[in-house]
């Protein structure tokens, strides 16, 4: 070990370089962080492997009628699952429609228009949204939302009996609807996080300009805010469409909970995640794979969902903070708080 | 001399969308808090008539006529196996983020692992549950349900929150710091370990903080891993009670002494959750403030 620190002159090596020894370490490190890194990537790929067998048995013995096929009845052992799908996918509009207008404007209000001193306070208010645990999302629309929303459904859908899908049916206490709003609420303070993120790349500059040249400030949102985050946007409303595809505890509470297509938006239906949460317990056979196979097209669909959402946003953020800043969020959804 | 400029005002017709557009704002703004307001309204007044100092000590009896009994078993058992879950996810969060800032920077391979750690990110909890089901508790390792592998499923869960965060964290550390560390002549591992990761502490801290809020509220991973238990256990490889499946099955239940112990016990688990949230924000504010 003296001899390490005394720099000798010897052939091919550089005089002020340790010894391989003392350069052990440092190797261990890399190597060893390079490793956990790996590992990340087997795990994604184990666990879609995994999952695929699993649910081989349902998906070879159903093939596209899996998803295609109405009529899931696990008392007669038959596992067509179009009205998951469908009960996944209409909440989730619904959830979308109602969420991000609210969202938007709410980032567009606390970053623009609201004054100074109060924009902490208003967005660590929404960002509050998010540390709600999903499972009192399910408390409160039990016992709250869902009972006091049924007079209002109820007349709703007897004025609007003309308009298909609407009006017409009679509402059940849990539905589509309830659902739907329960979701929108939960991906609210995700999608006004990554607005409000993406906002705040607006150049000052684009600002001034249009506010210099006479607009108003709502001529200002439009002219300079909204064009230039649109593609920031339309990311945030992506990945909240990404958790509200997956939701499940909070949705299989309000949804009502039958394998059928309701007929109308106050019908009561099922989805994916929740048929998952629900039945899985109780399953066997064929019914399990059938139940694994909801979980690999509802991690399809969350993956495509979640693919096009980080494309678009890494498009909105117009390289002026990174992927970093934005990955905080998207990565810290429950947080922000 | 007299210099006259005439600015041509902002016609009515557009002061009127202005003030039409503010108010439209704002009244979704208020709408958006709207929810907020009403579920620690209704979470308060209901929660609070739950709480009762037996209310957290005692476990619950599961007997659906007599006395509920409390929740104790239910806190122990989601403390127990979020720690398990942050002693999982943390470091290996954390190492991930080293490689990806200090070694991998720019290559395609650490470009590749970031893209998965996002899509992490995405995959629904209940999907983390079934994979944990299908290689942990299938292949019957160590039993069949135990709070170990809801740990597990919950630090997959975890991960890609704790990586991403901590990466952003260990960018912030200026390059000047590691610079000045190599050319005294430290090794890289000691720059790693005495500057690196002591200057980002405070971002590390805060990331994995908000993830283990984000794991304490999970439900749909613990339910075909660790199941349900009523009594505590400091064993890892039963099954255990936790708040969130406590919860998730006395709202269903339709005795209405049950629901209130469902109420309760989510106050409870909102208040853990926010502790920790608001703890996360003041280590937040203050490493900025330094």
């Amino acid at each position: 070990m003296a001899e390490a620190t005394i720099p000798t002159v010897r052939a091919g090596r550089s005089t002020f370089e340790r010894p391989r020894t003392a350069r052990l370490p440092d190797r261990a490190l890399k190597w060893g962080l390079s490793a956990l890194a790996a590992m990340i990537l087997v795990i994604i790929a184990y666990f879609f492997a995994r999952l695929l067998g699993e649910s081989s048995g349902a998906f070879k013995r159903y093939g596209l009628s899996f998803v295609l096929g109405n009529d899931w009845d696990s008392s007669r052992g038959i596992y067509h699952g179009a009205a998951l799908l469908v009960g996944t996918l209409i909440t989730s509009t619904i959830g979308l429609l109602i969420g991000v207008p609210v969202a938007v404007s709410s980032a567009l209000f606390i970053n623009e228009l609201c004054p100074r001193r109060a924009r902490g306070l208003l967005s660590a208010l929404v960002d509050l949204l998010a540390a709600v645990p999903s499972v009192v999302y399910g408390l409160w629309g039990v016992f709250f939302l869902a009972p006091k929303l049924q007079p209002a459904e109820r007349w709703l859908a007897s004025t609007l009996s003309f308009v298909p899908w609407l009006g017409g049916g009679t509402p059940t206490l849990f539905n589509y609807f309830i659902a739907g709003l329960i979701l929108a609420i939960m991906i609210l303070p995700i999608v006004s996080a990554i607005s409000r993120e993406v906002m705040a790349t607006v150049p000052a500059e684009h600002k001034e300009a249009a506010l210099a040249l006479g607009a108003t400030r709502w001529e200002m949102i439009r002219m300079a805010v909204l064009p230039y985050s649109r593609a920031g946007i339309s990311g945030g409303a992506m990945l909240g469409l990404g958790r509200a595809l997956g939701e499940t505890i909070a949705v299989v509470l309000v949804i009502g909970d039958a394998p059928v297509i309701g007929h109308h938006l106050f019908s009561q239906g099922y989805s994916l995640a929740a048929v998952i949460a629900n039945e899985f317990g109780e399953a066997q056979g064929v019914h399990v794979s059938a139940l694994f196979a909801a979980g690999v097209v509802l991690f399809v669909l969350t993956l495509t969902v979640n693919v096009v959402a980080r494309w678009f946003v890494a498009r909105g953020s117009h390289g002026t903070r990174g992927t970093g800043a934005t990955g905080m969020t998207v990565a810290a959804p429950a947080g922000e708080a | 001399m007299s210099v006259t400029f005439t600015l041509s005002p902002v016609s009515s017709r557009r002061r009127r969308t202005d003030r039409a557009m503010w108010g439209v704002l704002l009244a979704l703004t208020v709408l958006a808090l709207i929810p907020l307001v009403l579920i620690v309204y209704y979470l308060l007044r209901k929660g609070l008539g739950a709480w009762s100092p037996s209310f957290f000590t005692t476990d619950p009896t599961g007997s659906f006529f007599g006395d509920p009994g409390g929740i104790r078993s239910a806190i122990l058992g989601s403390l127990e196996i979020v720690a398990l879950a942050s002693i999982i996810a943390v470091p290996i969060g954390i190492g991930v983020a080293l490689y990806l800032t200090e070694y991998g920077r720019g290559s395609w391979f650490a470009g590749s692992v970031r893209y998965f750690v996002d899509v992490m990110t995405g995959v629904p909890s209940i999907v983390f549950g079934l994979f944990v089901y299908i290689v942990l508790v299938t292949s019957h390792i160590g039993g069949n349900f135990a709070a170990w592998k809801g740990a597990v499923a919950l630090a997959l869960l975890m991960l890609p929150i704790v990586a991403r965060s901590a990466e952003v964290a260990l960018l912030l550390v200026p390059n000047g710091l590691r610079e000045a560390a190599l050319a005294l002549g430290a090794p890289r591992w000691r720059m790693l370990l005495r500057v690196v990761l002591p200057t980002a502490a405070p971002g590390l801290l805060t990331g994995s903080l908000l993830a283990v809020a984000r794991a304490m509220g999970e439900t749909a991973p613990l339910l075909f891993t660790v199941t349900f238990a009523l009594g505590a256990t400091a064993n890892l490889g039963q099954p255990m009670n936790t708040l969130p499946y406590m919860v998730f099955t006395d709202i269903q239940s339709p005795r209405a002494a049950i629901v209130q112990i469902a109420w309760g016990a989510g106050l409870t688990l909102v208040a853990l959750v926010l502790i920790l949230n608001l703890l996360a924000r003041a280590i937040e504010r203050r490493s900025h403030m330094a």
